[in-house]
């Protein structure tokens, strides 16, 4: 068993976070999508869509789904799966607010 | 009352599917049990080779999903065997050491390969083609190894050649007789079969007989009886199935090739139900999915204690599951002294057709090359159609792109369109209605139509275009939103307006949506609509704005966006360019390219370098993104061309100076052209003017995309006054009626250009749309300033986080 390390990287105040949306960061090669969800809460998926590289960050959300804003596939956000008659899924990773910073956990 | 106890040994695709129906048919009455071999729940084999072929993914091809099982409260074992039935005592017994008693029992153990008992048959390397685990293997040993045999020339192998070469093997196919797919394709179409398998890459070893497998651990060969050999470090065995009967012989079953079932799937044993490939009806024992379809209903209705038609046998169709190739058969397909064929055979295109008759019933097809009528000949083989009247030659080429649509409104609702997944046309018909599915994806989601082999999708479009097409609109059948509502577009325009609705959370909400925020088809639909109804007031929703139009910019495939500067009428100067040219240079845009409209667009800016880019071009926005109008083209009109009889340069400038950012259903691309040669293309823009002696003609409804349509001469006008003010009302019109995403070309065949005409000739309509018009246009602004003048909405969209 390797230990792998984790990463714990600051993405910003909650209340900087636009309701609804996405946000871009980047951490060295990687792009990750975070979205704040109605409701105040957050989550985070890797930010290209696994049907053909769509950027995630820009997808209409609604609840807790994203819409690819390529072809428009739907992605669960709480697990990263493709809803049908699609399939797939995309990595997603785990987040915490702290106060009122939010962070984004990266392995 | 007390449940009985169901079990059901084999937790494959005809088993499950039996379940289906029983829990269609009285989900009350039975507690469920499974024992299942494999380690997974239901899948779908047939798409193994799809798997294999690098089309879909092993998870992709579940069929009922572990939550499934808990749902309908069904206990179930994979992994575990049932080894032997009491049918004394009414109880099985598995090889993990459990007993389990039943008051039905349905066995479904499905089909084992077929392995050549030759020497050699047992070591590393060789596998058959059944399930998950041989797939693994085979995409397993394709990393290491190179050289693969398959033997067998049928179905199953050729699919399993075409996986293997996909993932980088050298394959010969190895089979015994001198034709390929020889129990599905006469010897024409198995010889055209294999010259395209040969073209895509595989080696044929026909007619030869397979005596042993050598190697040490491993397979590194195959020899013939002929004495030659070949090298292989895989071998895959697709010589056949036969039906898996162990379990019910030892139980006391009747038993031949399969385990012998009557009309309504019952063995020779009460309360003993063989289902599937393991079954013979008949002295049938079927090696295909139909069939399991057709029996599980039966069964269902049977084991329920309802009445039930019985089950008369299947007639077969098979499809090739190979890209590239085309072959379809069906029926009793070789002729003899009582059948007689027809045959069309075109070298030239490589398409060969046979159709069997019996008398004048059509009873066998086959077809290489051009499947497209397999669907429906199979239905005419099916009902055992009398072809007496008709030309024979005229089944084969129906005419006119017609027939296939006529032929799926002549089906009945319970004919099976799908036979992969067993989908009537009336549960498609019924999705389409019920669900609001307007596409053959949408239909799969929804039905499973078209989600295995791919063969019917065909039939479901054709379906589609028959039901949603002038028979549905006369059907009083209303065109729903998005299937977060059943309400049409109409209606909900109509209670934003009655009830004075403000947002689009709350139009969602009061109007009763099934889901609390809407998907990616309504939520920008609501927006226009709430936009539309209140022009002044209504402030747009970012979040509900597809990305383009929420960032002002086209986003490209690679994440980069797209800018295109306004240029009224397509007229620059120096300044402008040398702008632009600056702006290249300072964030090195990699592309610079002149679009269609006569602007300039650049391309792959970065997302976080937008608004300085916006900033530093220093000009409005040209909308390039929106649904909006994009461009007024011009020609070059009277200032400089010998012909030009009007100034087209100085109409379409004040056009897009008063038209510029106004929202509208879909993107509106208007032309001046300054003569009947039309250098602008007026015919086919969403308006377009000609100028002629004394005046302009004004063409509506043109579209020079996906569905080219020559605009339509709407008005003669006599000034650039009268040509603004029609264009105003139209526009608006178009605005207050059209479905959002609606182009102006669908638009007016939708509504008709009389009626459009009618509303328009009328003077104080004509004031009133204007009136509109000019209240939306009153509240425009640039949205590239309003974005470098924000600070916070600069941050919030456009900035990234970086660590």
């Amino acid at each position: 068993m390797v230990n792998q390390s984790i990463t714990k990287v600051l993405v910003g105040s909650i209340h900087e976070l636009p309701d609804r949306l996405g946000k871009t960061v980047r951490v060295g090669e990687r792009e990750v999508a975070v979205f704040k969800l109605s409701g105040g809460s957050v989550r985070a998926v890797e930010n290209r869509c696994p049907h053909k590289g769509g950027v995630l960050s820009e997808g209409i959300i609604s609840g807790e789904f994203v819409f690819c804003p390529m072809h428009d596939w739907k992605i669960c956000l709480d697990d990263g799966k493709v809803q049908e008659p699609d399939h797939g899924c995309v990595k997603t990773f785990k987040t915490s607010i702290e106060g009122n910073e939010v962070y984004l956990y990266l392995e | 009352m007390e449940k009985k106890k169901l079990i059901l040994v084999g937790n494959g695709m005809a088993g499950v599917r039996a379940i289906e129906e029983i829990l269609k048919t009285n989900s009350n009455m039975f507690e469920i049990t499974i024992f299942g071999s494999e380690p997974h729940p239901n899948y779908n084999r047939i798409l193994l080779s799809k798997v294999l072929q690098g089309d879909t993914e092993v998870k992709d091809i579940t069929l009922n999903n572990w939550e499934w099982y808990k749902e309908n409260n069904i206990t179930l074992y994979t992994g575990e065997s049932v080894t032997k039935i009491d049918s004394e005592n009414k109880v099985v017994y598995t090889d993990k050491d459990r007993t389990e008693s039943y008051d039905e029992l349905i066995l479904a153990t499905g089909s084992l390969p077929f392995i050549l008992p030759i020497p050699g048959a047992d070591k590393k390397g060789v596998t058959a083609f059944r399930d998950i685990k041989d797939t693994d293997e085979m995409l397993a040993t394709s990393k290491k190894y190179k050289k693969a045999a398959v033997i067998g020339g049928g179905l199953l192998g050729l699919e399993a050649a075409r996986g293997l070469l996909n993932l980088g093997m050298e394959v010969s196919v190895i089979h015994i007789a001198s034709s390929l797919m020889e129990r599905q394709l006469d010897q024409t179409a198995g010889k055209m079969l294999q010259k395209e398998l040969e073209n895509q890459g595989m080696n044929f070893l026909l007619e030869k007989h397979t005596e042993a497998i050598i190697g040490n651990e491993r397979v590194e060969a195959v020899t013939f009886k002929d004495g030659t050999q070949i090298e292989a470090d895989l071998v895959v065995m697709a010589v056949g199935i036969r039906p898996n009967v162990e379990l019910g012989k030892d139980g006391g079953l009747a038993v031949n090739r399969g385990i012998v079932v009557n009309d309504y799937m019952e063995t020779s044993v009460p309360h003993i139900y063989a289902v599937g490939e393991c079954a013979e009806h008949n002295g049938i024992p079927y090696g295909l999915v139909a069939p399991l379809f057709e029996q599980g209903k039966v069964l269902a209705k049977q084991i329920c204690g309802e009445e039930t038609k019985p089950y008369k046998g299947s007639v077969l169709s098979t499809q090739l599951k190979v890209s590239g190739v085309e072959v379809f058969s069906a029926g009793d397909f070789i002729e003899d002294e009582e059948k007689k064929a027809l045959k069309v055979f075109d070298d030239q295109d490589g398409v060969y057709k046979k159709l069997v008759f019996k008398g004048n019933k059509i009873v066998g097809a086959v077809l290489f090359g051009d499947s497209r009528d397999g669907n429906r000949l199979f239905s005419m083989i099916k009902k055992q159609e009398d072809v007496s009247d008709t030309m024979k030659v005229a089944i084969l080429q129906p005419t006119g792109g017609e027939s296939t649509e006529s032929f799926v409104a002549t089906m009945s609702d319970d004919e099976i369109i799908c036979g992969c997944n067993g989908v009537s046309k009336g549960t498609i018909v019924h999705a389409i209605h019920e669900k609001s599915c307007t596409t053959v994806d949408q239909i799969k989601g929804c039905t499973s139509a078209t989600r295995s082999c791919g063969g019917c999708k065909s039939l479901v479009s054709d379906l589609l275009q028959h039901t949603l097409g002038s028979d549905f609109d006369s059907s009083s059948q209303k065109e729903a939103v998005c299937g977060c509502t059943s309400l049409s577009r109409d209606e909900v325009v109509e209670e934003i307006r009655a009830k004075g609705l403000t947002h689009v959370k709350e139009v969602m909400h009061v109007l009763d949506w099934n889901s609390s925020e809407g998907c990616s088809k309504c939520r920008p639909a609501i927006n226009y609509y709430l936009g539309m109804v209140n022009p002044t007031t209504y402030k747009d929703e970012r979040e509900s704005r597809f990305v383009n139009e929420r960032m002002h910019a086209n986003i490209q495939k690679d994440g980069t966006y797209s800018v295109v500067p306004r240029m009224y009428g397509g007229v620059t100067n120096a300044n402008d360019l040398r702008k632009i040219a600056d702006v290249v240079d300072k964030y090195e845009i990699p592309l610079v390219k002149v679009t269609g409209g006569q602007r300039i667009d650049l391309f792959g800016v970065k997302k976080e370098d937008l608004p300085s880019v916006w900033e530093e071009l220093d000009m409005p926005s040209g909308f390039a993104y929106g649904k909006s109008l994009r461009t007024v083209k011009t020609c070059v009109g009277e200032q400089f061309c010998r012909f030009g009889t009007q100034d087209s340069m100085g109409l379409g400038i004040v056009l897009e100076k008063k038209f510029e950012g106004l929202q509208t259903p879909h993107k509106v691309k208007m032309a001046v052209s300054a003569c009947p040669r039309s250098c602008a293309e007026s015919g086919f823009k969403d308006i377009g003017f000609i100028g002629i002696d004394g005046g302009w003609e004004l063409y509506v409804g043109g579209n020079g995309g996906t569905h080219v349509r020559g605009g339509d001469l709407l008005y003669k006008v006599k000034t650039d006054e009268e040509a603004i003010e029609i264009t105003g009302a139209y526009l608006q019109y178009y605005r207050e009626t059209a479905n959002y995403l609606e182009r102006t070309s669908a638009w007016i065949e939708r509504v008709g250009l009389e009626h459009v005409k009618s509303v328009l000739d009328d003077k104080s309509q004509r004031d009133e749309l204007n009136a509109r018009m000019d209240a939306t246009l009153s509240v425009y602004k640039d949205p590239w300033k309003e974005i470098i003048e924000n600070k916070k909405t600069k941050k919030e969209l456009f900035e990234l986080v970086k660590s």
